[in-house]
């Protein structure tokens, strides 16, 4: 009888196949095997699938993973963020003063445009802790101001609500190329040589691959989601989100410092979304007061399709991705398919109310609740 | 889990239906028109009336596409969608010129005609490739709406602008300040786009300002809440009144007397014209030698029956 090693009572045997197979990202992957049968069905020979149509949804799925490994990762900890999409613009704007109307060096422009939005995400964080009062509120009211700002200070100071020639003055500086460079270049014009992607037929570019290298926008993506996803399932800090998400004051009474996870959630968000504004205003040269409309919905949503809860404590940054890829695969794809862009908000209502449906139903299954 | 499967592939029906509505073409020509409108913008409407009438007449496939909220980097992807898709031809506005000419620079480069209409300048079409410009220069037609305005009187004015985003059209704005003469300041009002708070910002601001003796609005989504709000303060018809573009409100009120004159910049011709033009280019190898000019024409009480008529659809 000694021999034999107890069994700890608290933990469930459970099949591995069962274990392998439920999990929040369940959701996430039957959806992404749902759009690609569809759009392969539907618009096999649009050009979707060929190297630049790639780099075009792939793009756009990228920008929805940088915003939502944030969001997730913050609704996981119980709290919502609604200004990502002003903070966008609102960062974007910044790097535009400080780069070309001050003409500072890129890189001076760039930090702290992170340390302002940082600053900010922390100060959204810390109102929410002090007063009590729902993220959304308190986030819907930096929505405004944000976005207020975002439009005042370029009218102000430039008399325009569009800032150009970013992308000259950060034309060889250090921290704009880790930003706004496309890497693997030699390997794409290759791939153009070897005849394997299109080429450019005329102009200055004529010969070069039309796609002509992976944007950092697409790396920044993959590193925040490993991180994020490393930070929550393999770290103690982790486990601190999860708590902080699920029952806040049972995780309090247990040590878990609540406060200090959901401040920083708050922070890790505006980090995000300073992020996606750096890429952007690299990539197109100019900051702009439109920029990033209801991108805040999108991370959401995105969030929500990967099978994260509303109501916190429970979520995965693997599912968020998923559903990323899925929003931006679907976004771009019904342009392919050739669908009616007004149609466009039905697909996306369609899609989220099944995405829904279908992590409910996974969930029950994986904690049992009923 | 068997309800669940039912209603999923009741779901996957219904969203084919559409696609397969779409999916009949006529011909082996294809077009995209894509603008920077948000969904929101019904003027556009017109324009989507516009590459209709044109695909059939002339026997093209037309679609028109658009970033849902008005965002530019959003419509800058739409772009390089369009090129990856391999039409033959590309219609968009040029509404900023560092975010899009990266884009139509690859797409014209790629082999794809492009032409652009509405906003931008007969410059930068050039410059980003684009066989012409069809559209109204903005900061020309507001000057010709001060200059008018002026012999009419005005003296101080309020601009609503309801796209402060769009820098272009803030030009309108400007050009129509240097026309009547005077100092922009802060004349122009950033009105958003909801009816009710432009209505009530217009009432505000008039209030505010007693001796404003000129309005004017940069298209419905402006004029029809401003129209509103002078209705209520009772200073419909007394005041002056001009506005860009043309649509059901904007009719009646130059009917009435309300709005002075209308702008037309004739968007028909805009989504029209760059069809045709890229047709027959396309078919036989011709092209017009000059930009297309589609505005400004002012449209006052007289000759109203054909706007009228065909408002909101084609005018």
């Amino acid at each position: 009888m000694a021999d034999t090693p107890p069994v700890d009572e608290r933990i469930k045997e459970m099949a591995a196949f069962r274990t392998a197979l439920i999990r929040p990202e369940l959701g996430g992957m039957v959806g992404i095997v749902a759009v690609f049968v569809f759009f392969l069905l539907f618009a096999f020979d649009s050009g979707m699938f060929a190297a630049q149509g790639v780099m075009n949804w792939s793009v756009v799925s990228a920008q929805f993973m940088i915003i939502a490994v944030g969001a997730c990762l913050l609704m996981i900890a119980g709290e919502f963020d609604l200004s990502v999409g002003s903070m966008i613009g609102f960062a974007g704007m910044m790097i535009a003063v400080f780069g070309v109307v001050l003409a500072w060096p890129m890189w001076m422009a760039i930090i702290i445009t992170f340390v302002i939005c940082i600053s900010i995400g922390a100060l959204n964080g810390f109102i929410v802790i002090r007063t009590g009062l729902p993220s959304f509120i308190v986030t819907l009211a930096f929505l405004f101001i944000l976005r207020g700002f975002t439009i005042y200070i370029p009218q102000t100071i430039e008399r325009k609500t569009i800032i150009g020639g970013i992308r000259d003055a950060a034309e060889g500086d250090w921290l704009g190329t880790i930003f706004g460079a496309k890497i693997f270049g030699a390997v794409f014009r290759w791939l153009g040589d070897a005849g394997v992607i299109a080429v450019f037929e005329r102009g200055n570019r004529a010969g070069e691959p039309v796609v002509d290298g992976i944007p950092m926008l697409i790396v920044w993506a993959l590193i925040l989601v490993v991180f994020g996803h490393i930070l929550l399932t393999r770290t103690r800090f982790g486990n601190w989100i999860f708590a902080a998400g699920g029952d806040a004051e049972a995780a309090r009474n247990s040590g878990v410092p609540v406060n200090r996870v959901k401040i920083l959630m708050f922070m890790f968000t505006a980090f995000c979304a300073t992020v996606f504004a750096t890429c952007q205003v690299m990539e197109f040269g100019s900051a702009g007061a439109d920029r990033g409309l209801l991108k805040e919905f999108e991370a959401i949503i995105a969030v929500v399709i990967g099978g994260a809860l509303l109501t916190g404590g429970y979520g995965s940054v693997i599912g968020a991705a998923l559903g990323a890829l899925i929003f931006g695969v679907v976004q771009q794809g019904l342009f392919f398919a050739g669908v009616e862009s007004s149609l466009f908000r039905v697909f996306l209502g369609v899609i989220l109310l099944g995405a829904v449906i279908l992590n409910t139903y996974i969930r029950r299954m994986i904690t049992g609740e009923r | 889990m068997k309800h669940l499967f039912t209603s999923l592939a009741l779901g996957a029906a219904i969203v084919t239906a559409p696609l397969a509505a779409t999916a009949e073409s006529h011909s082996d020509l294809n077009y995209v028109l894509v603008s920077h409108a948000p969904d929101s913008d019904t003027w556009w409407n017109t324009i989507k009336n516009g590459i209709a009438l044109a695909g059939e007449q002339v026997g093209v496939n037309v679609e028109y596409r658009n970033p849902p909220t008005g965002d530019l980097a959003d419509m800058a992807r739409i772009i390089q969608q369009a090129a990856a898709s391999g039409p033959d031809g590309i219609i968009t506005t040029l509404a900023d010129f560092d975010v899009l000419q990266g884009p139509i620079k690859d797409a014209v480069d790629q082999g794809i005609d492009v032409i652009i209409m509405n906003t931008g300048t007969p410059e930068q079409a050039r410059e980003v490739g684009a066989l012409m410009y069809v559209g109204q220069p903005e900061y020309d037609a507001g000057f010709a709406a001060g200059q008018r305005a002026k012999g009419e009187g005005v003296t101080k004015f309020l601009c609503v602008n309801h796209a402060i985003q769009q820098p272009t059209v803030g030009e309108r704005c400007r050009g129509y300040a240097d026309g009547l003469g005077i100092d922009l300041g802060d004349a122009m009002m950033d009105s958003g786009t909801d009816p009710a708070e432009i209505k009530n910002k217009v009432l505000a601001y008039l209030s505010a300002n007693p001796d404003v003796d000129g309005i004017l609005t940069l298209g419905p989504v402006s004029a029809d809440p401003t129209l509103a709000a002078l209705e209520e303060n009772g200073m419909a018809g007394s005041i002056h009144f001009g506005t860009f573009d043309l649509g059901e409100e904007i009719v009646k009120g130059i009917k009435a007397g309300t709005i002075n004159w209308g702008i037309d910049q004739q968007p028909f011709l805009q989504a029209y014209m760059p069809v045709v033009i890229l047709a027959n280019w396309d078919r036989y190898g011709v092209l017009p030698g000059n930009n297309i000019n589609s505005g400004p024409g002012f449209v006052t009480k007289d000759g109203l029956a054909k706007v009228e008529e065909f408002a909101g659809e084609y005018r």
